[in-house]
C-alpha cells in the first residue's frame, strides 16, 4: 500500500516538474518550418498523407538543392491530433524554436492562430481553408488562404455546372443541395450559395451531417433523395466522406451529379466504394497523379528510387500532392524573401515573401511543377490569389482531371469576401491598411 | 515534526471555524497564492501562459463546477461542455453589444445565463437517477451543440459560426483579445478562479455543502431529516452551472480566443473535465484543479520528455504513447486511488503529521 502511494505521488510531481522543462535553441543561416500534422486521431488517415507529402517536398528540396537560396531548411513535425489545445502546444514550443511561419491544416486551429499571428509576427497560410475573409489583406495582412477560398471556390462551383447546363442562365428552377460537415468548416460556403442562389435563380438546400452521424448518415440521404436535386454538393472531410459516397450509391443517386470540394476527393474517399463510385467528382487546384518532374525528383531524393517505400507513403495520392504543393508554396514564399532580404528571414519577412509571391508559369516549369498547378500571384490586398479550381473524376480506379481551370465569379464573391473580412476585423479591431 | 498541530489552540469560533484551521495549512496556502500572483507575471514565457497556466486554469474552474455536482452532490452529468458554450456565446455576445461593460462583470452575467440553464437541465434529476440522469444532462449538450451550430444570431452571424475575445480593458490595461499582455490576462483569469474557489470551499463547508453531501450520501435519509430534494438538487444544478459558465467564458475569450463551435465537442470538454474530476478527487476543490493540472501537463510532459532523455521519437508516436500511458493511468487511479490525487494528497499530509515518529 505505502510503495503505490509513494509510486503515484512521485508520478505526480515528476509530470508537474517536467512540463516546464524548456527545449530552446538553433543554428544560423536556416529557416525553420513548422509541420503541423495530425497522424493520431479521427482525421488521421487523411492527416498522414498530407504530413507525408509536406515532408518528402521539403526533404527533397533539401536533399536537391541544398536548401531554398542556399539556407538550409529545418522542420520538425509536431503531432496534435486535430486538437486545438494540442495544437496551441504545437504552435508555443514551435514559435521558440523561430517558425518563420504557421499552416496549422485544421479550422479550429486556425481560428486560434489567426488573431496570434500579427501579435507574434508569424504569418498564416492556410492553403484553401480557413476563414474566407483572410482573403482581404487589407484587413488581414497576417493570413493567406491561396490559391483560392471556400467562397471562390463555391462560385466556381455554380460556373461550372452552370456550365454543363448550357450556361449559367440555365441554372434557373433547377435544385441545387448541399452536404456539409456540421462545423464552421461546413457552414461556410452556405451563404454564398444563398446569394448566387437569387441571382441565376436556382432553388438551395443544404443538409448537415454532425460529427456523430458521420459514419451513417442515412436519415440526411433519405431527405435528399427525396428532394432529389440536380446537382449536390458536399463540403466533408475525414470518414464523413466515403460514407457519404456510398450513400449516394445505396440510395440510387446520381454519381455524376454529385461533386465534392477539395477535402472530399481522395483516393480514401473513393476508393472503399471503387467501381460504385465511378463518376463521382471532386473539386481540386493541383493535378492529381505522378507525372510531374517534381514527384521524380520525391522519388529519387526522398525514397531512393524505392516505389513501394514511396507508394506505403501514400506518394502521387491526392492529399499528399496537396500537401506537396502546399509546402512548394511556402518554400517559394521563403525564396521570394530571402531574395530580397538576404539570408536570415523573420516570420516578418516571411509575411512580404507570401504577399509578393508571384508564381508565373516558367516558374512552375523550372520548379518541374508544369501542369501540377496554376500560377499563382498574391498581392497585398489580394491574399488568395487568382483562384481557379479544376474538377477531377473518379473513374473507379483513379482520379482522372476532367475539367479546364474553372473561374470563382470574382465580381460577386470578391464584394462579399470584403465585406466578411471587415466584419471578422471588426471583432479584433483591425484598421484598413493604407498602403494597399 | 515541522507538520504538527499541536499547540495551536483554538479560543474563539472564528478561529475554529476557519478555512484552513491548521496553521501550516494556512501558511502553505498563502505561500502558493503569493506564488501564483507572482512568480509567473515575473517568468512564464508564452508557451507556460498558453500551454499551462490558461488551460488549467479555465479548465480547473470547470472541473470545480462540476465537482459541485457530481462529488458533492451526485449527480451525474455529461453536460459540461453545454454550459461552457452557453458561458462562452453568452458573455461573447454580452461583451459584443455592451462593449464598455466591465470584463468580470461580463463574466458575472455569462454565469447566471449558464445557472438558468442550469435550473432548467436540473429538473428532471429529481425524479432521475444515475446513468439515466447523465443522458438527460448529454442530451442539454447537444441541444446546446445544436443551437451554436444553428442560430445565427449567437455568433453575431459569421459564416463559420466563430465567436472570439475581442480587445477590451480594465483600468487601462488590456486584459483581453490578441493585443493583451499574456500576464495581464493570466491575472484576471487568476482573480476569477481564486475567488470562484474561496466560494466554493466555504459553500461546500456550510449547511448547503452538507445537504448536497447528505443527498449524495443517502437521499432518502437526507429528505427524513428535513432537506427538501428538489431545491437541493436544483442549487447545485445552478451553481455547478454558474462555476462552468465561468470557465466556458474564460476558456474561450481569454484561452482560445477564436473558436467555432466545434470546440465544445463532447470528447474535447465534457469528457476530459469529467476526467479532470475522477483523477483528481470526487469532493475536493483542491481535487479539481489538481486534476486539471494533471490531465493537461500529462501529455506536455512526455512531449518534452522524449528529447530531454536524448531519444528521438517522433511525435505522433508520442501521442500513441499518451493514449497508452493515459489509459492505463485512468484504470491505475481507479484501481489503487479511487478517491483521486486531493486523497493521496491526505495520505501524504498524514504521513507528514507523524513523521519522523510514526507508530
Amino acid at each position: 500500500m505505502k510503495l503505490k502511494h509513494l509510486m503515484s505521488v512521485l508520478l505526480a510531481a515528476a509530470v508537474a516538474a517536467g512540463s516546464f522543462a524548456a527545449t530552446p535553441v538553433f543554428a544560423k543561416e536556416s529557416i525553420f518550418i513548422p509541420v503541423f500534422s495530425y497522424r493520431t486521431g479521427p482525421f488521421s488517415p487523411g492527416g498522414t498523407k498530407v504530413a507525408n507529402g509536406h515532408v518528402a517536398y521539403l526533404k527533397m528540396i533539401q536533399k536537391r538543392d541544398g536548401g531554398v537560396e542556399g539556407v538550409d531548411i529545418k522542420f520538425e513535425e509536431c503531432e496534435f491530433g486535430y486538437k486545438t489545445d494540442r495544437g496551441v502546444e504545437c504552435y508555443e514550443r514551435m514559435k521558440s524554436k523561430g517558425s518563420i511561419i504557421s499552416h496549422p491544416n485544421s479550422t479550429g486551429l486556425t481560428y486560434k492562430l489567426v488573431p496570434k499571428a500579427p501579435v507574434d509576427e508569424i504569418p498564416i497560410l492556410t492553403m484553401g481553408y480557413g476563414m474566407s475573409g483572410a482573403a482581404d489583406g487589407r484587413y488581414f495582412p497576417w493570413a493567406f488562404n491561396f490559391p483560392t477560398s471556400y467562397w471562390s471556390q463555391a462560385s466556381a462551383f455554380i460556373q461550372y455546372v452552370g456550365n454543363e447546363v448550357g450556361g449559367t442562365d440555365n441554372l434557373k428552377g433547377k435544385k441545387i443541395g448541399l452536404i456539409f460537415l456540421e462545423s464552421g468548416y461546413g457552414r461556410e460556403p452556405i451563404p454564398l450559395f444563398e446569394a448566387l442562389g437569387k441571382k441565376f435563380g436556382y432553388e438551395f438546400k443544404h443538409w448537415a451531417v454532425p460529427g456523430k452521424q458521420m459514419a451513417d448518415q442515412r436519415s440526411q440521404w433519405r431527405k435528399i433523395t427525396r428532394w432529389n436535386p440536380d446537382y449536390l454538393f458536399m463540403w466533408g472531410w475525414g470518414v464523413m466522406n466515403p460514407t457519404a459516397v456510398s450513400r449516394a450509391h445505396e440510395f440510387g443517386y446520381p454519381m455524376d451529379k454529385f461533386i465534392g470540394v477539395w477535402w472530399s476527393g481522395d483516393e480514401l474517399d473513393t476508393k472503399p466504394s471503387g467501381e460504385k463510385a465511378k463518376g463521382y467528382r471532386a473539386a481540386t487546384f493541383h493535378a492529381p497523379g505522378t507525372f510531374s518532374d517534381m514527384h521524380k525528383d520525391v522519388l529519387k531524393h526522398v525514397y531512393n528510387g524505392d516505389m513501394e517505400a514511396a507508394k506505403k507513403d501514400s506518394y502521387g495520392d491526392v492529399l499528399y500532392n496537396r500537401a506537396m504543393f502546399n509546402a512548394m508554396l511556402i518554400v517559394e514564399a521563403a525564396r521570394t524573401a530571402i531574395k530580397k532580404y538576404g539570408k536570415k528571414i523573420t516570420g516578418k519577412e516571411m509575411r512580404w515573401g507570401l504577399e509578393n509571391l508571384n508564381l508565373t508559369e516558367d516558374r512552375l516549369a523550372s520548379l518541374g511543377a508544369k501542369g501540377f498547378g496554376k500560377p499563382i500571384k498574391v498581392t497585398c490586398a489580394d491574399h488568395e490569389g487568382s483562384g481557379p479550381v479544376l474538377f477531377q473524376e473518379w473513374d473507379g480506379k483513379q482520379w482522372k482531371i476532367v475539367s479546364d481551370w474553372v473561374s470563382p465569379m470574382r465580381d460577386i464573391v470578391r464584394p462579399m469576401l470584403e465585406e466578411a473580412a471587415a466584419k471578422e476585423a471588426k471583432k479584433w479591431d483591425y484598421k484598413k491598411r493604407t498602403d494597399c | 515534526m515541522i507538520y504538527r498541530e499541536a499547540g495551536q489552540i483554538k479560543t474563539n469560533y472564528a478561529s475554529d471555524q476557519q478555512i484552513f484551521p491548521i496553521a501550516q495549512d494556512r501558511w502553505a496556502i498563502y505561500a502558493f497564492l503569493a506564488f501564483l500572483f507572482i512568480v509567473p507575471p515575473l517568468f512564464a514565457s508564452d508557451y507556460h501562459y498558453e500551454v499551462i497556466l490558461f488551460p488549467v486554469l479555465s479548465l480547473g474552474l470547470a472541473a470545480l463546477g462540476l465537482n459541485i455536482l457530481t462529488g458533492y452532490c451526485g449527480l451525474i452529468s455529461l453536460g459540461t461542455g453545454g454550459f461552457m458554450a452557453i458561458g462562452a456565446y453568452s458573455a461573447f455576445k454580452i461583451t459584443t453589444a455592451f462593449p464598455d461593460l466591465n470584463i468580470l462583470i461580463v463574466f458575472l452575467c455569462a454565469g447566471l445565463i449558464s445557472a438558468m440553464f442550469g435550473i432548467l437541465i436540473g429538473l428532471p434529476s429529481l425524479r432521475i437517477k444515475g446513468f439515466y440522469l447523465a443522458v438527460t444532462t448529454l442530451a442539454a449538450h447537444f441541444f446546446v451543440e445544436w443551437a451554436i451550430n444553428r442560430i445565427d444570431w449567437l455568433s453575431d452571424y459569421s459564416p463559420s459560426h466563430t465567436i472570439g475575445g475581442p480587445n477590451r480593458d480594465m483600468f487601462g490595461i488590456a486584459v483581453m483579445g490578441p493585443n493583451a499582455d499574456p500576464a495581464a490576462k493570466y491575472m484576471l483569469m487568476l482573480v476569477v478562479v481564486v475567488i470562484l474557489a474561496f466560494m466554493a470551499k466555504n459553500l461546500v463547508r456550510g449547511r448547503i455543502g452538507r445537504a448536497w453531501m447528505a443527498i449524495r450520501d443517502m437521499d432518502i435519509a437526507a429528505e427524513l431529516i428535513g432537506i427538501k430534494p428538489l431545491p437541493t438538487k436544483l442549487l447545485a444544478f445552478a451553481v455547478s452551472s454558474f462555476y462552468v459558465g465561468v470557465a466556458g467564458a474564460m476558456y474561450v475569450l481569454i484561452y482560445l480566443e477564436s473558436v467555432d463551435p466545434e470546440a465544445f465537442e463532447i470528447l474535447t470538454t465534457s469528457f476530459p473535465v469529467l476526467f479532470m474530476i475522477i483523477i483528481g478527487g470526487l469532493g475536493s476543490i483542491m481535487g479539481s484543479f489538481m486534476g486539471a493540472a494533471f490531465i493537461v501537463l500529462l501529455p506536455v510532459f512526455l512531449r518534452n520528455l522524449f528529447p530531454v532523455i536524448g531519444l528521438d521519437v517522433p511525435s505522433h508516436v508520442i501521442q500513441h504513447i499518451e493514449f497508452m500511458f493515459f489509459g492505463g493511468l485512468i484504470v491505475f487511479f481507479l484501481i489503487v486511488e479511487p478517491n483521486g490525487l486531493a486523497r493521496l494528497w491526505q495520505i501524504v499530509k498524514e504521513k507528514l503529521r507523524l513523521w519522523p515518529f510514526p507508530h
